[in-house]
This record gives C-alpha cells, sequence and structure tokens, in this order.
C-alpha cells in the first residue's frame, strides 16, 4: 500500500503502535495504558515475581477493585474471605510495584476499571489500552484500539509493554438518521449483534460510524463499543471528533497547556480518510431501531419490545433451532409468547455497559413519580464508580430511585456477573443494563434479559417488559 | 508451558453452540489467586446438579448423569470437539486453566471467539478450526464409536481420523513454532528490549501527555 492510498482509523492505530513486524505477518504492538482489577492479575503479578521480573512501564498502570467488592454496607468490610484475599492480593500488587493510580476498595475514586479509566483522562485518543477483561472493548470510544485479554498476557504486558498481535480485518458499522424517542446507544448495540450475530465480528475491528454514532455522547459511545465484543469483534472504536475532546478537557490525567493544543492538533487526525477501504460494511438506519430486548441466553437472541419470542421451529439451521430450544427451556419462555407478557422479578441498573452519568439520568427520568411494581423483588441502582454517585447524588438522582422503590448502592461491577453478592437465584428473570446473557452469568439459574437503562426503568414500573415510549 | 507436538486423544462432544467462558468456568471459581486447580468446576453448572463453591470438594457433589462429561465412556478424553464461536465472552483466562486442568490439551471447533482462542496457545492448548462439514462429521462418527479417538499431528498440521482420512488444518507460523517448543512468550519478547526501549523513546517524545506520571 502507498504512503498517500486512504486509511482507516484502525490503519493508523495499528501502524502508530508497530514496534516490529515478524516474518509471519504477527507484530509486537506497544501499549500505552494498562487497566488491572482484581480477578484477572493476581497470576500475573505472581508469574513476573517467580521469573524475577520487574515491570516494564509501571506508570501505564491504572488500577481498581471492582468485581468481588460489595455493593452496600462498606463498614463491614469485605465479608466473603475469598473474595476479600483477591482484593487484598490487589493491594498488596500495587503496594508493591506501584501504578500511575490505584482507587483501592473505598476510595472516592474507585468504580469499574472502565467507567473509572476515561473519567480520570487515563483513556486518551490514540492510545492502545488493555486490561484483562474483555469490555476493554469499551475505551474505544476515543478512538483507542482498546480490547481485553487473557492473564498470561496481563504478565506479558507488565514484562514487555507489548503484546504479540496480527493485524485484523476491519468492519465499518454505519448507523445513519436519528434514533427515535425511548432508543439509545444500548439498543444500537443490540441491534448489530443482532444483525450480525455473536460471531460476527470474530477477526474484525469494528469501527463505527455514522450520523447517529457522532450524535452520541462519549457516555453512549462507551455503551457501544463495550459491546463490541458481544459481538465477537476484538474491538470497537469511533473516530475522535469535537464530542471526544470536549470530554477530556480538565481531566486529571489529560494534557495540559501547550501539551493539549499539541494532543488536540493529532487526536484530530485520528479518523478513517475519505475512500478509506473496509473488509466488510454493515450498514443499519437508525430510525428502524426499536426499544430492544434480548429472549434468550445468547446476546444475538433480540427482539423488538413490540415482537415475540420466536419459535425454535421457525430456525432452518438445526444447530440454532436446538439453541433456540435449548434457550427458551432455560428461560422458561414459549415460542410466540409477547415479549410485554413477560413478569420480571428483579431489576439491574449497571454495569461497565450501563451505568454512567448519562444512564442513570434516562433511568432516574422515566422513574421520576413512580414506583416498582409489587412484583418486582428487588431493583438496584449501582454507579460505575464514585464520581458517577457522587454527581447522581448532587443532581439529587439517588432521590428519585430510591423513592421508586429502588436501592441505590455503591460502585462496583456487582449483579453483572455476580462474583459479590448481589446475583439472582435459580428461576429469577431480571431486567438488566448489563452485557452478557448467559446461563448463570447474573447467578446460577438466573435469567437475564439485556435491556436499556430506559427499558430497565420501564420493566421495574410494569412489573414486565413495556415499551418507554408508551410510559413517558 | 508443557510442549505440544503430537497427540493421540479420547475425543468428547460438546454439541452446542457459542459456549461462553461462564459456562466453561463459572464466575464463583475466579476469586482464586492461583493457575491451578480448576478442573474439578469445569462446566461446573452443566457437570453438577448443584452449585457449585469455591473451596468445596467436588467428588462427592451430585452429577448430572445427562452432560457428555459424565458419560463414562468419555473419560480420560484429551480432545474436547465443539461448534461455532467456542469460548465466547468473559476473558478470563480459567476458562483454559480448567480444560487443561481436567485434562484436555485440544480444541477442535468450527469457530472460536478471539480472546479464548488467544489464552489457548499461552497454556499448551491447541485450538483447532475445521470447516463446518468435518465438524458434522467428526460429531457423527464420536456419537457412532465408542472409544472414537483422534491423532492430532502438529508438526505436519493433520488430523487423522481412525478411518485413514487426515484433516489438514492452519495455524499461525508464530504460535507453531512456540506451542512446539513449548517457549515462553515474554522471555521471546525479550529479546527485542533494545527495539522497544527506542520505539517507546521517540514515543516520549512526540507525545508526552501519553507517558503523564
Amino acid at each position: 500500500m502507498s504512503q498517500n492510498s486512504p486509511q482507516t482509523l484502525y490503519d493508523k492505530l495499528w501502524q502508530s503502535h508497530v514496534v516490529l513486524e515478524q516474518d509471519d505477518g504477527s507484530a509486537l504492538i506497544y501499549i500505552d495504558r494498562h487497566l488491572i482489577h482484581e480477578v484477572t492479575s493476581p497470576q500475573a503479578f505472581e508469574g513476573l515475581k517467580l521469573a524475577k521480573r520487574q515491570p516494564w512501564r509501571i506508570s501505564s498502570v491504572v488500577a481498581t477493585a471492582d468485581h468481588n467488592t460489595p455493593t452496600n454496607h462498606w463498614e463491614r468490610g469485605i465479608e466473603d474471605p475469598v473474595s476479600r484475599l483477591q482484593v487484598e492480593t490487589l493491594d498488596a500488587n500495587i503496594n508493591e510495584f506501584g501504578a500511575l493510580a490505584y482507587y483501592p476498595f473505598k476510595d472516592a475514586r474507585q468504580g469499574i476499571v472502565h467507567v473509572v479509566g476515561p473519567e480520570n483522562g487515563a483513556t486518551l485518543p490514540g492510545m492502545t489500552v488493555v486490561c484483562g477483561d474483555s469490555h476493554t472493548s469499551t475505551h474505544g470510544a476515543f478512538a483507542c484500539m482498546a480490547h481485553g485479554i487473557g492473564t498470561s498476557e496481563v504478565e506479558h504486558v507488565l514484562a514487555t509493554q507489548c503484546l504479540v498481535q496480527k493485524k485484523s480485518k476491519t468492519m465499518l458499522v454505519r448507523v445513519e438518521g436519528q434514533l427515535r424517542r425511548g432508543v439509545s446507544a444500548k439498543d444500537i448495540a443490540l441491534a448489530v449483534i443482532g444483525s450480525i450475530g455473536t460471531a460476527g465480528g470474530t477477526g474484525y475491528a469494528i469501527e463505527f460510524a455514522g450520523s447517529a454514532i457522532r450524535a452520541l455522547s462519549i457516555e453512549g459511545r462507551m455503551t457501544l463499543c463495550n459491546m463490541a465484543i458481544e459481538a465477537g469483534a476484538r474491538m470497537g472504536f469511533v473516530a475522535v471528533d469535537q464530542t471526544t475532546i470536549d470530554y477530556l478537557k480538565g481531566r486529571p490525567f489529560a494534557p495540559k497547556g501547550d501539551d493539549w493544543e499539541r494532543a488536540v492538533a493529532s487526536w484530530r487526525q485520528l479518523t478513517s480518510d475519505e475512500g478509506a477501504r473496509f473488509d466488510q460494511v454493515v450498514e443499519l438506519r437508525a430510525e428502524a431501531i426499536d426499544p430492544l430486548v434480548t429472549w434468550g441466553t445468547s446476546p444475538e437472541m433480540v427482539v423488538s419490545v413490540k415482537g415475540r419470542v420466536p419459535d425454535p421451529a421457525s430456525f432452518a439451521d438445526p444447530v440454532k433451532r436446538e439453541g433456540a430450544e435449548r434457550a427458551l427451556a432455560y428461560m422458561g419462555l414459549a415460542p410466540n409468547q409477547s415479549v410485554e407478557s413477560i413478569a420480571i422479578d428483579k431489576v439491574f441498573i449497571g454495569s461497565c455497559t450501563n451505568s454512567r452519568i448519562e444512564d442513570l439520568r434516562a433511568a432516574a427520568c422515566v422513574l421520576k413519580g413512580r414506583h416498582i411494581a409489587a412484583n418486582v423483588k428487588l431493583a438496584l441502582a449501582v454507579p460505575g464508580s464514585g464520581l458517577v454517585k457522587r454527581q447522581a447524588e448532587a443532581e439529587g438522582l439517588d432521590k428519585v430511585f430510591v423513592a421508586a422503590g429502588f436501592e441505590w448502592r455503591e460502585p462496583g461491577c456487582s449483579m453483572c456477573l455476580a462474583m459479590n453478592a448481589d446475583r439472582l437465584e435459580p428461576g429469577e428473570r431480571c431486567a438488566s443494563t448489563s452485557n452478557r446473557n448467559f446461563e448463570g452469568r447474573q447467578g446460577a439459574g438466573g435469567r437475564t434479559h439485556l435491556v436499556s437503562p430506559q427499558m430497565a426503568a420501564a420493566a421495574a414500573i410494569a412489573g414486565r417488559f413495556a415499551d418507554v415510549r408508551e410510559i413517558v | 508451558m508443557e510442549a505440544f507436538v503430537r497427540l493421540n486423544g479420547l475425543v468428547a462432544p460438546l454439541d452446542r453452540a457459542n459456549v461462553d467462558t461462564d459456562a466453561i468456568i463459572p464466575k464463583q471459581f475466579l476469586k482464586s489467586i492461583k493457575r491451578s486447580g480448576f478442573g474439578p468446576n469445569l462446566f461446573d453448572e452443566w457437570r453438577y446438579l448443584d452449585v457449585g463453591q469455591p473451596g468445596q470438594e467436588s467428588t462427592h457433589r451430585p452429577r448430572n448423569p445427562d452432560f457428555v462429561l459424565n458419560q463414562p465412556r468419555f473419560q480420560g478424553a484429551q480432545i474436547l470437539l465443539a461448534r461455532k464461536n467456542f469460548g465466547c465472552g468473559s476473558s478470563r483466562e480459567h476458562a483454559p486453566w480448567a480444560l487443561l486442568d481436567f485434562g484436555f490439551r485440544a480444541v477442535v471447533a468450527e469457530s472460536f471467539a478471539d480472546i479464548f482462542f488467544n489464552n489457548c496457545f499461552k497454556n499448551g492448548i491447541l485450538p483447532i478450526t475445521l470447516p463446518a462439514a468435518e465438524i458434522d462429521a467428526l460429531f457423527a462418527a464420536v456419537s457412532a464409536t465408542p472409544g472414537y479417538r483422534l491423532l492430532i499431528d502438529l508438526e505436519r498440521q493433520l488430523i487423522e481420523r481412525p478411518d485413514g482420512i487426515s484433516l489438514p488444518f492452519a495455524i499461525d507460523a508464530y504460535r507453531k513454532e512456540r506451542l512446539l517448543n513449548g517457549w515462553d512468550d515474554i522471555g521471546l519478547t525479550l529479546r527485542h528490549a533494545d527495539i522497544i526501549r527506542e520505539f517507546e523513546e521517540r514515543r516520549r517524545r512526540e507525545q508526552p501527555w501519553l507517558f503523564c506520571g
């Protein structure tokens, strides 16, 4: 390819991080930011110590405890001894090796790693961002090459500041038009996954573009990029525009003074060139997207709130048909049942997908002056970080949630994956703003339906799935 | 990491698509700070009839007789046969750790999720992708033939079926070499330490804001 041929954003991000190209087409890629949490790091630090290696650039590390931490009764500490040991192991490792920033349990800035990084300006455009967590794709909202890695790679990045990578294929997902009222970034994410499937993005880096994407806030873009992994893509990202730059200005780790001006000038280059070629292009119309609800045990099993649970017999592919049969049995649903007839037991508003201030505002807007239905046993609002919580409280959102019958909790991953005490009991059905509806994800035997914050709030009020557009 | 050269192993079929890493190793076992000991909890929610807890002895837990890995004919399996998008979801390396600890050294599937695929190579597990028709044929053969085994030859990039038919598979040269030799990734990368340092210094000069702190 000549120097002058138009490049995709991915080409630019890739090229600017190649340390060394190897003969077989793989490359050594430099890592700018390494996010760390307690679950996927202990074995990496242990490996480093056993090999008597030192971290290459510990100031690339931003760490927090989020998966195991309780979301209530902080005065009691972490009561589960196994969880406590894991969090204390992170404390000890950071204490020994250091970090650019560490937000431990109970810190005012503690929270979900993918909320904490961006809000502190630790995620900057053009960076490579990795974390031992698949939802690292979230940071693509800032035109980063951001993806999840396993623990061996956490150790590899700690020791070498690099990863051995192969270049992905590129997919452009273009969403043009204007989202209708009551439809959010979460619905775009679910619509894309429903359209290409959970393996549709495998081997691809997805660039989200189009007028509907440009109209999203940074929070909305994070929601969308967060779920690129659920489409099988290693990463998803959005080009830099004024929205990106405005969000970053003044954040603690964002550049200041002359550096800010220089940085902004370089960030403005982080777009795909006119005429750049993608390996695949997927186009969606924003107006065609309804508020969506997943009905099965894979995020691709998704349907409009106005739709019906599909009949497995309607799938021609036998593997898909059996998958749908198994999903309906697990979910306790009947073929052709209307989505609005599905009653729920619990509601979860939170997770790295939907726990930012905009998400809480959207849910509170639906809940204001209303109350959760009698059949809803528990409704949780879990802010993504201490800063989000404080901001929400300054706006009085906590009072709206509490008045509506929600519990207002401390920040953390919470019931998205139920590593702490927040979980579903067997057979319980949840309207959840999280990202995975896998069997047992929110607790063994639990049944998860993925929705947007607005739709979770609407379900809480109705006690079943309901079209938020008919409530507000 | 243990090298992978040739494997003649019993095959166990897991006939469902989109098997996620939450199913391979449920979240409560991720609280461990070790790399080993996950085997008894591999596919915990499918394998047992109760809900497993970390630290619990699994020997006497009630087993789900319908789950394939509980069937006597698949005891000692080293090759897992699977469908599309195996290992999707969470990046947890505990998934390959659990497979390895249970005894699997290879997974043969129609396709894999990206992070899981990558994690396998770090742990001496060979993930092999085959076309859908070949996967279908293997599922049929395993179901029809008790004690069905495959011979995987990484050097020649071939799977040999008992009926004499060989199925070629693709693998990146770099990954193949590492697996054949059981090499440590970090040691290989650190041979380029000078080049990394040079790259880093240039980057620091050009974009100092990336290096705050």
